[in-house]
């Protein structure tokens, strides 16, 4: 087991584990307030129509 | 991946990826909430300046990115709050390789300076490429390189993975990681 054999997997899992971490957060529940305001802005778009 | 010729219905989609990224801006679940608010009302205004086809995710991204720098410049006086919304995890899972605890590296992310964090989610977590990295944040495709790196090798000493003096790490992978690192391309 080199060195170099050690840095390479060093940097492999580090970027394993930023993917892990950010799925996490992106399994995360999207609050009410985004669906809400997706829908206050269809409304707008559609009473300057 | 379904696609919708209208962006304003495809929106929702990139709705838990800003947030992840606006977690990884700001380091607090309210604030990014609220970035995420901003970034939507202003790419809403803005969609007709968005070109059907092209990546929306990468637009929506570069929205955020402008909002969060300039509210930070705004609000430069006021002392960052902090809660280590990603430090905090929003379900632990076990690691199976044992390695490497996700608090801690959680922990160590946070503290990279905010364009490493920002490099690193981008060509590390999101899957964007460098050149998408770049263009987003207005900066050289080595400077993206050359902080996702620098980020990388942080992590590694934070979490003492590696060391970065080792004499023996003169492989090519290395090498090429080093020299992307200093250059410009």
């Amino acid at each position: 087991m080199g060195e170099r054999q050690k840095t390479s997997s060093a940097m492999r899992q580090i970027d394993e584990n930023l993917k892990r971490v950010y799925k996490d957060v992106e399994e995360g529940e999207i609050p009410d307030r985004f669906k809400d305001l997706l829908d206050r802005l269809k409304e707008q778009d559609s009473n300057e129509k | 991946m379904k696609s919708n010729d209208d962006p304003r219905e495809e929106l929702v989609e990139h709705l838990p990826a800003l947030r992840a990224f606006a977690m990884s801006l700001t380091r607090n679940s309210a604030a990014a909430d609220d970035l995420v608010q901003d970034t939507i009302e202003k790419a809403w205004k803005n969609l007709d300046k968005f070109q059907a086809g092209t990546n929306l995710r990468a637009w929506l991204f570069t929205i955020q990115r402008n909002a969060f720098y300039s509210s930070r410049r705004k609000a430069k006086r006021e002392v960052e709050d902090i809660d280590g919304v990603m430090a905090a995890g929003l379900s632990e899972k076990p690691h199976h390789d044992g390695r490497l605890a996700m608090q801690d590296f959680r922990e160590a992310f946070e503290l990279l300076p905010d364009e490493q964090r920002e490099a690193l989610v981008l060509v590390g977590a999101s899957g964007f490429s460098y050149e998408e990295a770049a263009e987003m944040c207005g900066c050289a495709i080595g400077t993206i390189k050359s902080r996702a790196n620098r980020g990388r090798r942080r992590l590694a000493e934070i979490l003492g993975l590696a060391d970065g003096e080792d004499p023996v790490i003169s492989d090519a992978t290395n090498s090429s990681v080093m020299a992307s690192s200093n250059g410009q391309g």
